[in-house]
C-alpha cells in the first residue's frame, strides 16, 4: 500500500502506467474491434490514413489494415515481452543467487559462463539461435529470454554478495538456519526490489529485440508483429512512408511505457538507485 | 607501470576461459541443432541416397564421437581456419576480413558520439538538477531510449535523404566516383552521419542517464565538501574533483555496452546497406550459411574482449586504487 | 578577554519539511577566541556537525538553509557575504578537518596535489607542501606527497587533512569529529598534534565531538548541545566537574569511568568455553588475481568460565571481531579447537554444528543492519526457537516473554525494525539471541553504535540479564571504559596475537605488556573521572 502511494507520487510512473494501460487495452480489445485476420487483405493497398473512413490508419503495401494490425501487434509485443522477461529474469535470479550466495569456485564458474554470454553480442547470438532452431513464435520468445539473462544475473549476484555478509543474514545463520530458508527467506526478499525495477527494462529490451528481428524478416511470419510491418514498408519508404512510421511509433510508445513504469517503480522501491 | 602491466596480463588470462566457454557452447549448440551440415548439403543438392549421406559424413568427420569432433573443431579454430563460406565460396576468414574495417570505423564513430554527447548532456543535467535543462535532457533521454534504432534510421532517411536530399540514404561511399584523399574521407563521413546517429541514440540515452546519476552521486561525497571548504570556486570543484570520479562508471559501461552496440550494428548496417560485419551476419542467416555466422560470432567476441581489455587498462589509468 | 575570533549570534538552520523537527539549530550563540579550543559536544542528531557546515556556508542547500542569525568572523558577517568573498576566507582564514579522512580526500588525486590546491587558490607558496607534511609528523614527506590517499594509513590521512587545513595558517580551525574514525592510539597522537599546533600558532579551534573523554583531553571551554540548542557553556573544568544543566549531568553520568569497580571475589565457575591455539588466515585472490594473505589470528587460547564476562579488547585489525565470528562459526578457521562444555565446535561438520548453535549465540554491533527489515520483531525473536523445533505457538509465547525480559512491551512483537530506535533494536537483537537460552553469549561491540546515554541503558540491561540467567559472556569492544565496567577478565589483542590477559582490576592497575600500557595511556580524558556515574554492574 505504501509502495503504491510512493509510486503514484512519481510523475514518470503515472504517465508510464497510463501509456501501459492504453497498450494493454489495445491488446485486449483487438479481437472485438478488429475481428478479421490482421494479416489478410483488407482493401486496396497503400491507402493513406484518413482517406477511407473504414480504414482509419490506411493500408500497407500488402493491403493490410494498419489500425487492426496495430491492435493485434500490441498483443504480440506484450506476450513476447512478458514471457521473454520471465525467462530472462528467472534464469538471472537463479544463477545470480547461487553465484552470489555461495561465492568461491561456484561463483567463478558461473561468472565465466555469464561473461561468455555477455561477450557474444546479444543480437548476433539471437541470429544464431534463430538460424539453428528456426523462427516460430515460441522459439523466438525463449531465444530472446536466453540472450537477456546476464544483466539481471549480475544485478542479483551483486545484491547477494553484499547481503550475504550483512549482519541480519549472519544472525539468522548463527541461529542455525539452513541454506535454503536463508536464501529464500532472508536474502532474496531484500534483493528483489532492484530486480523488479530492472524487469521492466528487460521487457522493453525484449520488445525492441523482437521488432528488430521481425523488421529483418527473421521473426515468425505468421504473426502480426509491428517490426514486420515496418520491414514491409521499406520498399515504399520514399512515397508512402507512413506504412513504416505508424507501427514504429507504436513500438516507441510501448517501450517508453515500460521505461517510465520502471522509473516509477524505482522511485517507489529504492529511492537511491538509478535505473539503467 | 608495473601495476598496469600486471593488470593487463591478468585480464588477458581471465578472458581465456570465457573464450573457451563460448567455443564449447557454440559447438554444443550445433550438435543440438536439428540436422547437420550433411543434411543441409543434401537438401541443397536436392536429396540423395543414404549411402551418399554416410560417405559425406565420413568425409566431413561427422561419424566421429562428439569429443573428437570438438577437439578437431578447436584445433581448426586455433589455426584461425573458420571454414568455407557457402555463399561467397571463399574462406570465411577472408570474407570477414573484407568487412571488418567498415564495422570498426562505424563502431568507433558511434561509440565516440554516444560517449561524448552523453557525457556533455549528463553534466549539463546534473549541474541544473531538477531545473528545466535537467527536465528537458532527462525527458529526451527517456524518449531516445525508447526509439527503435532501425525505425529511426528509416525516418531519418525519409527526412534527410528523400525530403531534404542533404545526405545519402545508404552505402559506405559513392561507388565509382574514384575519390581519393580528403574528398574520400568527406564522402565516407557524409555516408556515416545517419547510421551513426541511428545506432548511437539509445547508447547516448544510457550514457547521459549514467553520467547524470554518477555526477549527482559524486557531488554528494565528502571530498567534494572538502574541496569547497578549501575555497575552490565551483568550476574547479567540478573539473578537478567531480568529473574524473564521475567518469569511472562511464568508462566501465563502455566495456559492458560495446557488445550490445556491436549487435545493434546488424540492423543498422542492413538499413543503410553498409558492407560491414553486421550485414554479413544478416545475409548468412538468410542464406543459412552457418560457417560464416559462427565465424562472425567468434570475431565479434574477440573484438568485445579486445575493447574490454583496452577499457580495463584505461580504467586502471584513471583510478589508482585498481590493482594496487 | 579580547574580542572573540568567531561569534555566532542567534543562528538558526531550517530542516526540510518532514524532518523530525523544523529547526536543526535554534538560536545558537557561540564564541571562539584566538588561541582557545572550544568543544561543542552532543549526541547524534543534536546539530553539532551542522553548526560547523553552517559557519563555512556549506549547508546542503536548498534542502537545509540558514534561517537567521549572524556569523561574525573577524568583524565580517559570513552569513551575508557574497560567495566570492566567502570563498576567499574558506581554506585561507578558516581551515576545516572532517571525520572520515578516507572519504574526505579525493581518491584519484595525489595527496600533495590536494594540499597544493589550497596554496594555489589563496596565493600561497607551492614549494611548502613537503614542509607542511613534515610539520604534521608524516615521515618521508616527498613520498607522501606523491601518494594517493589509499596508500596512506588512516592516521597519516588525517595528518594530511590537517596539513591541508593549516596550509594557509588560518586564524580558525574547525574540526568535525576528527578522531572518531581512528583507533585510540592514533587518536591520542592526532589530539596531541592539534593541541601542539594550535598552541604554537595561537589558532582558535572549534572542535566538534560526541566523546566526553576527548573533551576532557583537549577543551579549554565546552558548549553542550541538545536538539539544536546550546544548553550549557563554560570553562572545561567547570562543565566537566560541576555541570549545571540536567542534560549535561545526565550525559556525564552515562560516561563509564575508566577505573574498574570493586568486584566481590568469587571463585571461578567451571570452564564452559575452551579455545585453544585458534588460527585464521584471510586469503584473497583466486586463480588469476594476485594472491594475498593476512594472518588474523596467530594461535589464540583462552578459557571462559561459567557466569563470567571475558572482555576481548584491541584496535581495528587486532583480530577481535574475527574471534567473535569464529566462535559462532560464521567464519571458517584454519586450526586449533573450540570446545563448548567439552564438545568440539570447530572441527565438526556444518550439519553437526547446526543443532549446537542454540548453546552459543551472538549479538551484533549495528542495530540497523542486524535485523531483517522485512520481519516483525516477534517473528525475528521466534525464528531461533522455530528452527530448533519449537511449535509456532511455543515460539511466539517465548518471543513475548523475551520482549518483556529485555524491557520492551509485548505489543512490540507486531512492529517492524524501522519503527524502533537504535537502543530498542539492540534489545530485540539481545532477545533474539537469548530466546535460545544459550550457555554462552558472544557480544561483538554491542554498544559501539549507540549514543552514550543509550549505551549506559543497554549495558545495565546486559549486566542484569547476566546475573539473572547466569550467562557466560564474551564481550568484544574497542572501548576500554566500557571494558573496565563490564568485564571480569580482559584479553588484549594486537595484530592477531594475544599480548596479555588478566583480571580487569589488575590489568588496569598494572599493565605488563608495552602495548597494553600504550593502549591505556591513550584513552582520552583518562585522568578525569565522570561525576555521579550510576553503577553498571
Amino acid at each position: 500500500m505504501k509502495a503504491l502511494r510512493a509510486y503514484l507520487r512519481s510523475p514518470a510512473g503515472i504517465i508510464g502506467a497510463v501509456l501501459l494501460i492504453a497498450v494493454i487495452a489495445a491488446a485486449l480489445s483487438a479481437d472485438a474491434l478488429f475481428p478479421r485476420d490482421p494479416l489478410a487483405l483488407a482493401g486496396r493497398p497503400l491507402q493513406w490514413p484518413g482517406a477511407n473512413p473504414r480504414l482509419p490508419l490506411g493500408t500497407d503495401n500488402l493491403g493490410r489494415d494498419i489500425a487492426g494490425f496495430l491492435f493485434h501487434g500490441a498483443r504480440v509485443s506484450l506476450l513476447i515481452g512478458l514471457v521473454a522477461s520471465v525467462v530472462a529474469v528467472g534464469i538471472g535470479v537463479l544463477v545470480g543467487a547461487v553465484a552470489g550466495f555461495y561465492g568461491g569456485w561456484v561463483d567463478d564458474l558461473l561468472m565465466r559462463i555469464t561473461e561468455a554470454f555477455q561477450t557474444v553480442p546479444n543480437f548476433i547470438l539471437l541470429l544464431v539461435l534463430v538460424a539453428v532452431f528456426g523462427s516460430e513464435l515460441s522459439v523466438i520468445t525463449i531465444a530472446i529470454g536466453l540472450v537477456g539473462w546476464t544483466a539481471p544475473c549480475r544485478l542479483v549476484r551483486a545484491e547477494f554478495l553484499s547481503l550475504r555478509n550483512r549482519e541480519f543474514v549472519l544472525a539468522a545463520r548463527g541461529l542455525g538456519m539452513r541454506d535454503m530458508p536463508l536464501i529464500l527467506g532472508e536474502v532474496l526478499p531484500n534483493a528483489l526490489p532492484p530486480v523488479i525495477v530492472y524487469a521492466s527494462v528487460v521487457m522493453a529490451i525484449a520488445i525492441l529485440l523482437e521488432s528488430a528481428l521481425a523488421f529483418l524478416g527473421l521473426s515468425d511470419p505468421n504473426i502480426a508483429s509491428w517490426g514486420n510491418m515496418i520491414g514491409a514498408g521499406r520498399s515504399v519508404l520514399r512515397t508512402e512512408w507512413y506504412v513504416s512510421a505508424i507501427p514504429g511509433a507504436a513500438i516507441l510508445v510501448t517501450v517508453l511505457a515500460f521505461s517510465l513504469v520502471g522509473q516509477g517503480l524505482n522511485d517507489a522501491l529504492n529511492p537511491r538507485m538509478q535505473v539503467l | 607501470m608495473m601495476r598496469l602491466a600486471a593488470l593487463a596480463l591478468r585480464r588477458l588470462a581471465q578472458s581465456l576461459p570465457v573464450l573457451a566457454v563460448i567455443l564449447v557452447g557454440l559447438f554444443l549448440l550445433l550438435q543440438l541443432a536439428p540436422g547437420d551440415t550433411v543434411d543441409a548439403l543434401m537438401a541443397q543438392m536436392g536429396g540423395g541416397s543414404a549411402e551418399d549421406a554416410a560417405r559425406l559424413r565420413e568425409q566431413y568427420g561427422l561419424d566421429a564421437g562428439v569429443a573428437v569432433q570438438l577437439g578437431r573443431y578447436l584445433l581448426r579454430l586455433a589455426s584461425f581456419d573458420l571454414g568455407q563460406s557457402a555463399i561467397y565460396g571463399k574462406p570465411v576468414a577472408s570474407v570477414i576480413g573484407e568487412r571488418l574495417a567498415v564495422t570498426a570505423l562505424f563502431m568507433s564513430c558511434a561509440l565516440a558520439f554516444a560517449f561524448a554527447a552523453g557525457l556533455v548532456l549528463g553534466v549539463l543535467a546534473a549541474r541544473r538538477v531538477n531545473g528545466w535543462p535537467d527536465t528537458l535532457i532527462s525527458t529526451l533521454g527517456l524518449v531516445f531510449y525508447a526509439i527503435p534504432s532501425f525505425w529511426l534510421g528509416l525516418m531519418l532517411i525519409v527526412l534527410f535523404s528523400v525530403k531534404l536530399a542533404w545526405l545519402p540514404p545508404g552505402g559506405f561511399e559513392t561507388i565509382g566516383a574514384g575519390l581519393t584523399g580528403l574528398a574520400r574521407v568527406a564522402d565516407i563521413a557524409t555516408h556515416l552521419v545517419l547510421p551513426v546517429v541511428s545506432l548511437a541514440l539509445i547508447f547516448l540515452a544510457i550514457y547521459l542517464r549514467l553520467m547524470r546519476a554518477s555526477m549527482l552521486e559524486v557531488m554528494s561525497l565528502d571530498f567534494v565538501r572538502t574541496a569547497r571548504a578549501k575555497g575552490l570556486p565551483e568550476g574547479k570543484v567540478l573539473r578537478r574533483h567531480v568529473l574524473r570520479n564521475a567518469l569511472l562508471p562511464m568508462v566501465t559501461f563502455v566495456g559492458l555496452q560495446f557488445s550490445t552496440m556491436l549487435g545493434g550494428s546488424v540492423v543498422i548496417e542492413s538499413v543503410f546497406s553498409l558492407p560491414g560485419l553486421g550485414r554479413l551476419a544478416f545475409e548468412s542467416v538468410v542464406q543459412r550459411d552457418l560457417n560464416t555466422l559462427l565465424g562472425i560470432v567468434l570475431v565479434s567476441a574477440l573484438l568485445v574482449i579486445l575493447v574490454n581489455f583496452v577499457v580495463d587498462l584505461l580504467y586502471a589509468r584513471l583510478d589508482p586504487r585498481i590493482g594496487a | 578577554m579580547s574580542a572573540p575570533l568567531l561569534s555566532l549570534r542567534g543562528v538558526s538552520v531550517r530542516l526540510p519539511r518532514g524532518a523530525d523537527r523544523e529547526f536543526a539549530l535554534q538560536d545558537v550563540d557561540l564564541d571562539v577566541a584566538a588561541g582557545e579550543i572550544l568543544c561543542v559536544v552532543g549526541e547524534s542528531g543534536s546539530g553539532k556537525s551542522l553548526t560547523a557546515t553552517a559557519i563555512l556556508g556549506l549547508l546542503p542547500a536548498p534542502r537545509v538553509t540558514l534561517a537567521g542569525g549572524r556569523i561574525l568572523f573577524e568583524g565580517e558577517d559570513l552569513a551575508r557575504l557574497p560567495p566570492a568573498r566567502l570563498r576567499a576566507i574558506r581554506g585561507a582564514r578558516i581551515g576545516m578537518i572532517f571525520q572520515e579522512p578516507m572519504t574526505a580526500l579525493n581518491p584519484v588525486m595525489p595527496v600533495g596535489r590536494q594540499i597544493a590546491e589550497v596554496l594555489e587558490e589563496h596565493g600561497g607558496d607551492l614549494a611548502r607542501v613537503p614542509a607542511l607534511l613534515a610539520e604534521v609528523g608524516i615521515p618521508d614527506p616527498p613520498a607522501a606527497a606523491r601518494a594517493y590517499p589509499h596508500e596512506l594509513s588512516g592516521g597519516q590521512r588525517q595528518r594530511a587533512m590537517i596539513a591541508m587545513a593549516l596550509a594557509m595558517e588560518p586564524r580558525l580551525l574547525i574540526a568535525d569529529e576528527p578522531t572518531t574514525a581512528l583507533d585510540v592510539t592514533t587518536q591520542a597522537r592526532i589530539l596531541a598534534l592539534i593541541r601542539e599546533i594550535q598552541a604554537r600558532r595561537g589558532t582558535g579551534v572549534l572542535f566538534i565531538t560526541h566523546d566526553f573523554g576527548v573533551v576532557a583531553e583537549i577543551a579549554d571551554r565546552v558548549a553542550v548541545m541538545q536538539r539544536g540548542r546550546i544548553v550549557e557553556t563554560g570553562p572545561a573544568r567547570q562543565v566537566l566537574e560541576a555541570p549545571s544543566h540536567p542534560y549535561t549531568r545526565a550525559l556525564i553520568a552515562a560516561v563509564p569511568p575508566l577505573a574498574p569497580p570493586r568486584r566481590p571475589a568469587t571463585p571461578p565457575g567451571p570452564a564452559v568455553l575452551e579455545v585453544e591455539d585458534l588460527r585464521k588466515t584471510y586469503r584473497s585472490g583466486g586463480l588469476f588475481a594476485r594472491r594475498r594473505s593476512v594472518e588474523a589470528l596467530k594461535g589464540v587460547s583462552f578459557t571462559l568460565h561459567r557466569g563470567e564476562t571475558l572482555g576481548i579488547v584491541g584496535e581495528s585489525g587486532s583480530g577481535k571481531s574475527t574471534i567473535a565470528r569464529a566462535l559462532v562459526r560464521l567464519l571458517p578457521t584454519d586450526g586449533g579447537s573450540i570446545r563448548l562444555d567439552g564438545a568440539e565446535l570447530r572441527a565438526t561438520s556444518r550439519a553437526a554444528f547446526r543443532p549446537m548453535t542454540r548453546h552459543i549465540q551472538m549479538v551484533f554491533q549495528d542495530p540497523f543492519a542486524s535485523l531483517n527489515p522485512r520481519r516483525r520483531a516477534g517473528d525475528l525473536i521466534a525464528q531461533g526457537p522455530r528452527i530448533h523445533g519449537a511449535s509456532r505457538a511455543e515460539a511466539r509465547a517465548r518471543a513475548v516473554r523475551m520482549l518483556e525480559l529485555v524491557g520492551l512491551d509485548p505489543s512490540a512483537a507486531d512492529r517492524f525494525p524501522h519503527e524502533f530506535s537504535g537502543g530498542q533494536r539492540q534489545r530485540i537483537g539481545l532477545a533474539r539471541a537469548l530466546a535460545l537460552e544459550p550457555a554462552v553469549l558472544v557480544a561483538d561491540e554491542p554498544v559501539s553504535a549507540l549514543d552514550v546515554s543509550v549505551q549506559a541503558q543497554v549495558l545495565r540491561l546486559l549486566a542484569e540479564l547476566k546475573a539473572r540467567l547466569s550467562l557466560s559472556l564474551v564481550f568484544i569492544t574497542h572501548d576500554l571504559r566500557v571494558a573496565a565496567q563490564v568485564c571480569d577478565r580482559i584479553l588484549v589483542m594486537h595484530r592477531g596475537e594475544m599480548v596479555e590477559q588478566g583480571e580487569t582490576a589488575i590489568l588496569f592497575a598494572a599493565p605488563q605488556h608495552p602495548y597494553t600500557q600504550a593502549l591505556l595511556a591513550s584513552v582520552p580524558g583518562r585522568t578525569w573521572t565522570p561525576t555521579g556515574p550510576e553503577a553498571l554492574v
